[in-house]
């Protein structure tokens, strides 16, 4: 046997330890400072104005009212406000140009000495439009649908293998159902906020978000500057679920107002206008097509997507790309179809395409499950594929079955009569649903150094950021483990784009790119300790590493993590309310470096899975065309008392195709499935099958009085 | 900026003077909705008159053994006080059924009832709403409108009333006390809030710096049972989709004194006139019930995309009133 390629260092085991977060203790007393709790001397505060039409074009903006008020120092405009280069990203071209896209498209921002007067003056702020037609309805017959080339993610947007209109045709078995999820709200508990400040032609930015590389290198070429004369500082997050994933709108207007006024700006966006300027998912409407043997076993599969995207960039949600992978079918077709409209621009959320694509294609496998009479769980296993259908490619590890199983067997999966509508508590109906949850496994190139000091203490810096994960502390435990010292040794910088360059935390890659990078360098210092004799000199030694290399290659396996989820619903006959009674996912994800923070990550995900079950989705307003609800009051995201129970659980996966830790990310997987088995559990529970999230009462409520009538 | 005033009033009759005085000024409560809307733009009073210090925070016997509240006693302290616990439980319950624990630990008595719709359109000032500005129209009706009312609505507005409480105390026959510049009257619940009409901006028969001072409950009916029921998107913190108020008393198998009240349905508080009379004198059986649900529901112009409301609301009549005519059953 070959000796380990990562030790687990000395005893107490630094890798997979609960250890509680490092900065814990700053985050509950207050003391941990977000961006918009800096405040550089002198500093001012902007507000922004948002467009109140859906779509057109300013044609006047009439400042005087805002800049007559005492203390407002500047309201920018698209007629003053400093030119931008031309933005890769252009959502951030913002105070450009006269055009409104969406409703909501920042057209102006008021800055001042103090908030209240920023905001005073925003209000102030007049702007007359001439307004276009706007259509911000998706339907699935949209005329203006095409086929994209290119989903997110760099997925091609169509795939065929084989024939699947013939064997579909052929099938003796088929399931052909559409399922729609509505715009679905990102919105973290730190809304965006930035702090900007200029000095010497170099800019200084604290802001709220998810890679403070990327911004530095976004606003360095928005402003024309060398990367060198950009310093972004993202120390504290408070989480971002993909919306903090690209620059956002508040850290370039804060930048143009500090240029503006010669001042530090301070920009947090309002609750309410986040919905349409930091990215959503994009409602999907899915049709999956399976057709299988009397055996189960799937001989073709079709899943095809509309979706919208806006007017400003194209944006496709790759909900059908975890079909090409996900079970036996060498009869596939996979289609994903957008038509702009003048929507606010959609982006990540939380596993963008697994999420919505898993809850349709794990909907479908449950709903050919009950027509053939097969315990769903079963029935995955037999389409348990060899190699990766869609690239032939043998997989890393993949122990889709092994969740189910550990899954089934600590719920109490069986016995499970499968007949719907006969578990009653009262009015209440109970069923038990499941499906299966995957994530793709990404790395992308990170550095670090990692620095030895002559007290005995090593520093080991990277510009990851922790959103809330606990990056920071297994960060550390990484490094200590690879330089078999105690983790209390090892101090971790991150957070600061003046450290060495890392991937963003998003795409469930963070750990993994970071965490190479760092034991990188920390091998690397380990080998410089062993050639070195006698004290170390005053300035200690210092290695550094960057993992473009091992980045770039390309794998030979297909790389992904898989999950099973398990849900108890409880559907009342008399109000049409449905809640979870409880959830228990089981998660094979490589080795699990923190048991704590993986816990969290894991029930996490789950439970905004439930919320997207349940009750999250907002409505476009077709008059307005803005996202109508807005706020947390009307945007309902699950509360504790709507999670009773739950639990989250892993196998000890052992992958030698990953990285030094054998690590796959925990991030995002949890959020997979979870709705898919809520809904599963909710057709066991009543035998309505409900294809459109959320599973409100709204529509509950008429689906069982149809079935009771006997018309359902 | 918008600059206001604050006035921290000592005594009840100076709060009244200040507001009568002061055109548009508001009486600060908890806070929770009003500084909420003035945040949002839709309220902006010159001058807030702060009545959390005033002597209006007990609960007290009365002697025909009802209850008087006072607008200052905090809805978690109602929801726990042991006389509502014990002899109106329907009232404890409406206030648990409300918002958090956090908020129902500010939260007063008096600003409960007169909270205001949470209707979008109401609270986003870029939008027209006759509530908010009369005459601008409303967008609600043909919009966004799931949540909003399907029960006395008017041309000019379809708002609901989101208070849990005031459906609790439309039941049980409670009124308000009011304290303004001409003195003191008392209105019932019933009549407390009004339905929108031509003029939605008026939410209740407040008149213009009228301090509601207290609400009066009346003895408890001996033998009667009471429950509130709410539906909502979540399990917790969440406005209604519908809710039931029940008071009930079956005698021999015959209903005895009844009141039913609904939620989340319209303008006000929805007292079911119309349902008691079906169910005074008939058999406590689920069939009657049904009859007094339909015969008050009758009524209903659900909108477009609301009309599942009268359905629930039906079937949270039902079965509350099941429930409640069968103690050994009910659940």
């Amino acid at each position: 046997m070959s000796p380990d390629p990562f030790p687990l260092g000395p005893p107490p085991y630094p890798l997979g330890a609960p250890l509680a977060r490092r900065e814990g203790r700053e985050k509950v007393t207050g003391t941990a400072r977000y961006a918009a709790e800096h405040t550089p001397p002198g500093c001012a505060y902007a507000w922004p104005v948002a467009a109140t039409v859906a779509r057109g074009r300013i044609t006047a903006v009439d400042a005087a009212g805002a800049l007559a008020l005492p203390g407002v120092c500047a309201v920018l405009t698209h007629e003053n406000a400093p030119r931008l280069a031309v933005a890769d990203d252009p959502t951030l071209s913002l105070l450009q140009d006269d055009r409104v896209p969406h409703r909501g498209w920042y057209v102006a921002l008021a800055v001042a000495d103090s908030l209240e007067t920023a905001r005073a003056a925003a209000e102030a702020v007049r702007v007359s439009y001439a307004t276009e037609e706007h259509d911000v309805l998706l339907t699935a017959g949209h005329p203006g649908l095409y086929e994209a080339e290119i989903a997110n993610g760099g997925y091609p947007g169509t795939r065929e293998r084989g024939d699947f209109e013939g064997e579909f045709a052929a099938a003796p078995v088929t399931v052909d159902a559409t399922y729609i999820v509505p715009p679905l709200h990102n919105h973290p508990m730190e809304p965006h906020a930035s702090t900007a400040h200029w000095s010497d032609g170099r800019l200084t930015v604290h802001d709220s978000s998810q890679g403070a590389t990327k911004v530095c290198e976004d606003l360095a070429a928005l402003f024309s500057l060398d990367t060198s004369r950009v310093t972004v500082v993202s120390e504290h997050v408070g989480g971002g679920f993909g919306s903090k994933g690209t620059p956002r709108p508040q850290v370039v207007l804060a930048a143009m107002a500090a240029r503006h006024t010669g001042r530090p700006v301070k920009l947090s966006l309002p609750r309410r206008e986040m919905a349409a300027v930091v990215g959503h998912r994009a409602p999907t409407v899915q049709r999956v097509r399976l057709g299988a043997g009397d055996d189960g076993v799937l001989t073709a599969l079709a899943h095809e997507i509309a979706t919208h995207t806006s007017t400003v960039k194209e944006f496709v949600e790759q909900a059908a790309v975890p079909a090409r992978m996900m079970y036996t079918s060498p009869n596939s077709r996979t289609v994903h179809r957008v038509v702009p409209l003048d929507v606010p621009t959609p982006s990540w959320m939380r596993a963008p395409g697994e999420a919505p694509g898993m809850y349709a294609l794990e909907s479908a496998v449950d709903e050919l499950a009950v027509l053939l009479d097969v315990d769903p769980v079963e029935l995955r296993l037999r389409n348990e594929p060899d190699t990766e259908p869609d690239s032939d490619r043998a997989f890393s590890s993949r122990h889709l079955i092994g969740c189910l199983r550990e899954g089934a067997k600590r719920f109490g999966w069986l016995p499970r009569d499968p007949r719907p509508g006969v578990r009653r508590e009262g009015d209440l109906l109970l069923g038990t649903g499941v499906a299966a949850a995957t994530y793709p496994v990404y790395v992308a190139p990170s550095s670090a150094e990692a620095q030895a000091a002559a007290d005995g203490s090593y520093r080991v810096r990277v510009n990851a950021t922790d959103i809330g994960t606990g990056a920071r502390t297994v960060l550390a435990q990484i490094a200590a483990a690879a330089l078999t010292v105690p983790e209390e040794r090892v101090h971790i910088e991150i957070g600061n784009s003046d450290l060495p360059p890392a991937m963003l935390a998003g795409g469930s890659m963070g750990t993994a790119s970071w965490g190479w990078a760092v034991h990188k360098a920390c091998m690397a210092l380990r080998a410089q300790l062993r050639h070195h004799d006698g004290p170390l000199p005053a300035g200690g030694l210092t290695a550094v590493a960057d993992t473009r290399q091992e980045a770039a290659e390309r794998s030979p396996y297909a790389r992904h993590a898989f999950g099973a989820t398990f849900a108890e619903v409880q559907a009342d006959t008399v109000s049409g309310e449905v809640r979870l009674r409880r959830l228990l996912g089981v998660y094979a994800a490589g080795r699990i470096l923190n048991s704590r923070t993986a816990r969290s990550q894991f029930i996490g995900g789950m439970t905004m899975g439930l919320g997207m079950a349940l009750m999250e989705g907002s409505r476009l307003d077709p008059a307005f065309g803005d996202f109508a609800e807005c706020d947390l009051a009307s945007y309902h995201v699950p509360v504790c008392a709507d999670v009773p129970q739950i639990e989250a659980h892993w196998l000890d996966e052992e992958d030698p195709h990953l990285n030094p830790m054998g690590s796959k990310g925990i991030g995002e997987i949890g959020i997979v499935g979870t709705a898919a088995a809520v809904a599963n559990a909710f057709r066991h529970a009543t035998g309505i099958r409900l294809r459109d999230l959320p599973l409100s009462a709204d529509k509950v409520l008429p689906r069982l009085r149809a079935r009771q009538e006997g018309t359902g | 900026m918008k600059p206001f005033g604050y006035l921290r009033a000592t005594s009840v009759e100076e709060a009244v003077r200040a507001a009568a005085g002061r055109p548009g000024a508001r009486f600060l409560g908890g806070g929770t909705n009003l500084v909420d809307l003035m945040k949002l733009g839709v309220e902006a009073p010159p001058l807030l008159i702060d009545v959390t210090r005033l002597p209006l925070a007990d609960i007290e016997e009365l002697p025909d053994g009802g209850l008087r509240i006072g607008a200052m006693v905090r809805n978690s302290d109602l929801a726990a006080a042991v006389a509502v616990r014990e002899r109106y439980p329907v009232l404890s319950q409406a206030l648990l059924a409300g918002a958090s624990g956090q908020l129902r630990n500010t939260a007063t008595t008096g600003g409960n009832l007169l909270q205001r719709t949470r209707c979008l359109y109401f609270q986003d000032t870029t939008k027209p709403c006759n509530k908010r500005s009369p005459g601008t129209g409303c967008p609600a009706r043909d919009g966004v409108h799931r949540d909003l009312a399907v029960l006395g609505h008017s041309a000019h507005c379809v708002a609901t009333q989101p208070s849990d409480l005031a459906v609790a105390l439309a039941a049980l026959d409670a009124e308000v006390q009011l304290h303004g510049p001409d003195g003191e009257r008392t209105v019932a619940v019933t009549d407390f809030h009004r339905l929108p009409g031509d003029r939605p901006e008026q939410d209740t028969v407040i008149r213009p710096g009228e301090l509601l001072t207290a609400v009066r409950l009346p003895p408890a009916a001996p033998g009667a049972r009471s429950r509130y029921r709410k539906a909502r998107d979540r399990a917790s913190f969440a406005f209604a989709l519908a809710s039931v108020a029940a008071v009930l008393e079956v005698r021999d198998g015959v209903v005895g004194r009844a009141a039913l009240a609904f939620g989340g349905l319209a303008h006000r508080p929805w007292r079911a006139r119309a349902a008691e009379e079906v169910l005074h004198g008939a058999p406590a059986t689920e069939d009657t019930f049904a009859r007094a649900a339909d015969a008050e529901l009758a009524a209903a112009r659900p909108l477009r995309d609301n009309a599942f409301k009268v359905e629930l609301a039906r079937n949270l009549a039902v079965s509350v009133l099941t429930g409640l005519a069968s103690p050994a059953a009910d659940r």
